[in-house]
Formats: structure tokens, sequence, C-alpha cells
């Protein structure tokens, strides 16, 4: 499993959050970290065991297809393998007692720093059981492929064709992957991180304001 | 142009193209070959008056009749998602407050709510915070559905309807000035509370537009209900069943249209609103009609939240005490929209150095926020509208993705128009309240 034992994060110390030389300028350089991943262990509390134990009856590759589970401020996030999450949504959408209906959202997410880094997040509700639930699933740049959901959401077409056009998620068996935000002939993917913003300086009664991307920044 | 008066004609692969430019719709009658067939593209915008924005409708006909259509949108794209990757976390709420310009409040309330639990500080947000929150989203849902009223009236012929429901508008934006500064994009709605107090003048104006609105409502009825053009081209048009908006993510008024009672204050509270008494209206219909008759009851029920929300609006702090996320400035209103309030300067100039070195670096660097991913859902006025927002610990915001009814919606219109008539179109379009800010992001 990735980030099992990976070492916690130092989380900023004194005030304003300022380590090592105190540097206050904010020409530091903009570090990017990547948020904590922690495991949850059983049991996890409330509904959240409800659920999992849900999944894991009414699924019997349960233990293939879940990386990890984890709970954070309230909210159950089960990381998938990219290959099974239209099975795991297809159980999550039809088991009796999970019932979730509606799939609210599907963003994705460039977590530079890892090795899998472009993450493709689903936002699950339950309107029969008032829950919510986050699917998470990781792929590499390289290959950046997993099933599309369309089948068993139809509400994910456009919401995949966003994450294909902003992050390069490749959605197999999606009927109409193009981009959709951007130009047909757009080059890149514009909200991966190593994507620049753009943007020109401006210069303002003589001074000249970099633009966004490249003034200063806290860490 | 040699023959101008003519259609011009060019073959292509897909066959035989006419650009028209006049009247000259004689010249396309006698060059269609009559047995090929009767199929017509329709390219409807961007920029066509009924697609509320710029939506790009390319629409397959055969006569009146729609087989296909297909959605083209991303001609506003804002990057605003990305931009806000570069700002502060409070600088945030004046880029989301932007994206859906008829809903600037819920945009700033599901992100300020996304970061203060991000923050884990949802419990210290006061009481006149919510409540202000509350009462700011009601009459920002107002102004919304009236400007989907306005806009659909016109749209179907109803041109007074579209200045009535604009002059309404005007009153609610005139409230909005009051309390926030600004019109639009007022960025009101911060982490960790309000930027500032509503004034009492406020108070007294919202009175005001609580005891004629009711009468206005009267009015629109009155000139639409039961008018034959608006029931003909609104009953039983672009029907959509609550297995079709579920499947396709639809929620909001269209949801609730097709009976069923999905709102998320009531079926997932946030901001306090289970204590509030108000109803959730549905129609069984599942139409355009009863997408209006709903519409309508909401604006009645918002009216009844502002006055349970003006009732118990008490003195007190409407930020959280927390030193680290409150700026300690309390904005005055200027002539020129908001600036420093005098009793502020006088006291980082005179006797505090220090709360003017903690306001410099609270608006210079900002606050910083713990790692993890916070997913926070709202009722937006078309519908669910959530905030993802993820923080790697640091004074930007990670990443910020917005789940926008609109562009969820959007989806729908396939599904309400193919096999209709291209009037139609409109009237379905209409009826999902897509404002294309808020769908290009």
């Amino acid at each position: 499993m990735d980030g099992a034992g990976e070492p916690p994060v130092t989380q900023p110390e004194g005030l304003f959050g300022v380590t090592g030389t105190g540097d206050t300028s904010g020409m530091g350089g903009l570090v990017r970290k990547r948020p904590v991943q922690l495991d949850a262990q059983r049991p996890y509390g409330g509904w959240y065991d409800e659920v999992v134990d849900a999944l894991e009856e009414a699924y019997p590759g349960f233990s293939d297809a879940i990386e990890r589970v984890v709970i954070d401020r309230g909210e159950l996030t089960l990381h998938i393998v990219p290959a099974k999450i239209a099975e795991v949504c297809q159980i999550l959408r039809d088991d009796l007692s999970l019932r979730y209906e509606l799939c609210s959202s599907v963003s994705g997410v460039d977590y530079i720093a890892e090795e899998r880094r472009l993450h493709v997040v689903y936002h699950l509700t339950s309107m029969t059981y008032r829950r919510r639930i986050r699917l998470e699933c990781a792929v590499t740049a390289a290959d950046p492929h997993l099933p599309s959901v369309t089948t068993v959401y139809p509400t994910a077409d456009w919401q995949e064709r966003e994450a294909y056009d902003m992050f390069g998620v490749i959605f197999d068996g999606h009927p109409n992957l193009t981009r959709i935000l951007m130009p047909d002939d757009w080059d890149g993917h514009p909200q991966r991180k190593d994507y620049p913003l753009g943007g020109v300086p401006v210069e303002y009664k003589g001074a000249e304001i970099p633009p966004p991307d490249s003034r200063r920044a806290y860490r | 142009m040699s023959n101008a008066g003519y259609a011009q004609e060019r073959e292509t692969t897909e066959g035989k193209v006419f650009t028209v430019t006049g009247g000259d719709w004689d010249s396309i009658v006698s060059g269609v070959d009559p047995l090929h067939d009767e199929r017509i593209v329709v390219n409807m915008g961007p920029q066509h008056p009924s697609t509320h924005g710029v939506l790009r409708l390319v629409l397959e006909m055969e006569g009146e009749t729609v087989t296909e259509a297909r959605l083209v949108v991303g001609y506003l794209h804002t990057g605003i998602e990305k931009n806000m990757e570069y700002r502060t976390w409070t600088q945030g709420s004046t880029f989301v407050t932007r994206m859906d310009y008829l809903a600037p409040i819920f945009n700033e309330t599901a992100y300020s709510l996304a970061v203060e639990k991000l923050l884990g500080i949802e419990d210290q947000v006061t009481d006149r915070a919510n409540t202000i929150r509350v009462l700011m989203m009601e009459l920002n849902r107002i102004s919304s559905h009236l400007v989907w009223l306005a806009t659909t009236g016109m749209e179907l012929g109803a041109l007074s309807m579209m200045i009535y429901g604009f002059r309404e508008r005007e009153f609610i934006l005139d409230i909005f000035e009051m309390i926030t500064g600004l019109r639009m994009n007022m960025a009101y709605v911060r982490p960790g509370g309000v930027s500032q107090d509503v004034p009492d003048t406020a108070i007294v104006k919202i009175r005001e537009f609580l005891d004629f609105m009711p009468k206005r409502l009267k009015e629109y009825e009155d000139l639409l209900s039961g008018q034959p053009i608006w029931t003909a081209r609104t009953k039983g048009v672009a029907v959509l069943d609550v297995t079709g908006c579920v499947a396709l993510g639809v929620t909001g008024p269209v949801l609730r249209s097709s009976g069923l009672a999905w709102d998320l204050r009531k079926t997932m509270p946030y901001c306090g609103y289970e204590t509030y008494d108000f109803d959730v209206p549905t129609q069984p219909e599942g139409d355009v009609f009863a997408r209006y008759l709903v519409r309508l009851a909401e604006i009645r029920e918002s009216l009844k939240i502002i006055e349970q929300a003006l009732d118990r609006l008490k003195p007190g702090p409407v930020m959280v005490e927390d030193r680290k996320i409150a700026w300690p400035a309390q904005l005055a209103l200027g002539n020129d929209g908001l600036g420093n309030s005098l009793e502020h300067v006088a006291h980082i100039m005179g006797q505090s150095m220090e709360s003017l070195i903690h306001h410099f670096k609270l608006v210079t660097e900002g606050f910083r926020v713990p790692a993890g991913q916070v997913y926070v859902p709202i009722e937006g006025p078309r519908g669910e509208l959530g905030a993802h927002v993820i923080s790697d610990g640091g004074t930007r915001p990670f990443r910020v993705h917005m789940r926008e009814p609109s562009f969820v919606n959007l989806q729908a219109i396939p599904a309400m128009a193919e096999g209709g008539l291209l009037a139609d179109v409109i009237a379905g379009g209409a009826s999902l309240d897509p404002v294309m800010g808020g769908c290009d992001r």
C-alpha cells in the first residue's frame, strides 16, 4: 500500500509558523508539501463502519480494490485501485444497504510530489441514508488510465471530460472524451501543477509588478 | 461576391453548405435536392440572447423537431480554480464570488465553510455571523430566482416580466450595497465569518422589502400563471422525471419540480438552517411550468427565512475570536466602496503598533490551513453547490474545485430537448437556470 509507513509531515511551529531562518521576506519560494495521508484503524466509529462493512460484504474483491481507508474531519475516504473504480461505484450505487445514488462531484488533483501524482476524487451521496463518501484513485502521469464511471453515473460525463481536459486523466470507456473547457487543439493540461499559470508583468507608475506565479510567496 | 443576392454554396464532405446572408432563402430551397434529406444543423449561440450567456447549442433538426442536441461550453473559462492556487486563503473569496455572478454569496459561503472545516473552527463561527450568512444567502436566492423569472419570461415572450424581475432585483442589490459596499462580487463571506457587520439602515430596508415583495409575487402570478401563451409554452415541455434527474446529477429546483423534496437545507443542514421554519416546495409534473411554480414558492419560503433571521439577529461579533485568522481591521463603508474605519486607523497608528504589524502580516502573508481535504455542499439557487478544497498546510489553497450546479445540470439539455421542438429547447434550457460563469469557472 502506498503511503503506509511514510514519515509524518512536520507542522510549522511558532508564531506565524516561523521555522528555519525566520525569513519573512516571502522570497523563499513556494514549497509544496504533500498533505498528511493517514490510515484509519478499525473501529472507525459512527456510520463509517456500517458503510465499509456493507461494501466488504457486497463486493467480493474488496481487499484487492481498497488501498486505504482515511477518516479526516468527519469525512470518509476510500482509496481505490484505479482499475476497480467502476466496479466499486456499481456496488455502492446498487447495494441496498449502501445506495449511493448521486454522484455529486468528480474532480482531479495533481499531487506533483508523488509518483502516482494524478488523483481523481469522486464524491458520492446516498440520498436514502443521507451520507456522503469520497473515493480517490491515484494514477501516474505516464499511464493516466482509469475506467469511466459514466455507465454507472451518467452525470460523470462532463465532469470526467473536465478532469481529462484539466489534468490529462484518460477515462477508458467514456463515450466522448474530448476537451470541454479548453479549445480542441490546446496543448497540455492547465491544472497540472507543472503547467505555468502564465501572465505578464504589469507596470504601474514606474514600478513593475510581476505576474502572480512569480510574486513572492510565503511557505 | 459575384452573385450578390444569392446564397453562396460550396461542396463539403458533409454535403452542400449554404452561407445565408440576407433575403436569399429561395436559393437554398432550390439548391437542396428534395430527395436527399431534411436534415439541418442549427448552431445556436454562443451569443444568442436565449442561451443565458455564452452557451453554444448544436442542434440537428428534422423540420421543427430536434433530433440531436449537443452542447459546447468553455467560452467563458476564467481559470479561477488555477488562479486561486496563487493567492491566499482570504483572497480566495474574492475569486469564488466571481464564478456564478448571480449567486455570489453562495459561492463565498460554500468556500468559507470548506476552509473553516479544514481549519476546524466551524464551532467558533458566531451566531450573528451564521444568521447574517443565512440572511444574505436567502436574499441572494430571491435575487437569483428573480433573474431566472425575468430572463425566462423574456425568452418566452413575456417582456413585462423581464422588467419587473430586474426591478425587484435592483432593490436587493441596493440592500447588498448597503451591507457590503458592493452590488455584486462582494467577497462578503470570509473564512471565519463575514467581512463586516450589517448596518441598522439595511435592516430597515430589508423590512421594507419583506413588506412589498409578497404583493409583487402576486403580480407575477397574475401576469403569468393563467396566461395562455405562458402555459402553452411551459406545460408538458422539457419533462425530466426523478430518475432522469438523479442519473444526470440534476439537483435544486429542477429536481424538486419532479417531485423529490431534496433540499440540502433540510436534508443535510448547515449554517443552522435546521433551526428555521420553512417548507420545501415540490411539484409532481417535472415540466417547465412546475419549475416556475417551485421557484416562485421558494421565493416565498426565502422571505419567511429572512424574517426569522432578522428577528434573531442579536448584537455580537461577526468574526471568529482567533486573531490569527480574523483581520483586526473592521472595514467602514466609504464613498468609493470599502475602506478602513477611522477608529481602526487611529488605533493602529496611535495606540497599537502590534495591531498594525499583525494586520500587515495577515493581509500580505495570510494564515495557514492544516493539510487535508474537505467537500462542503450547500443548496445554491441552482442546486448542490459543493466546494472541494485541499490544503497542503500552506498559506495558499493547494486545489479548489467547485461542483457547480450549472455545469452539471446543463448535461440534461439533450435529454430534455431531443424529440421536442426547437422552441422547446429555449424553454427547457431556460428552466435549468444555467449561469455560464459558474459553468465554465
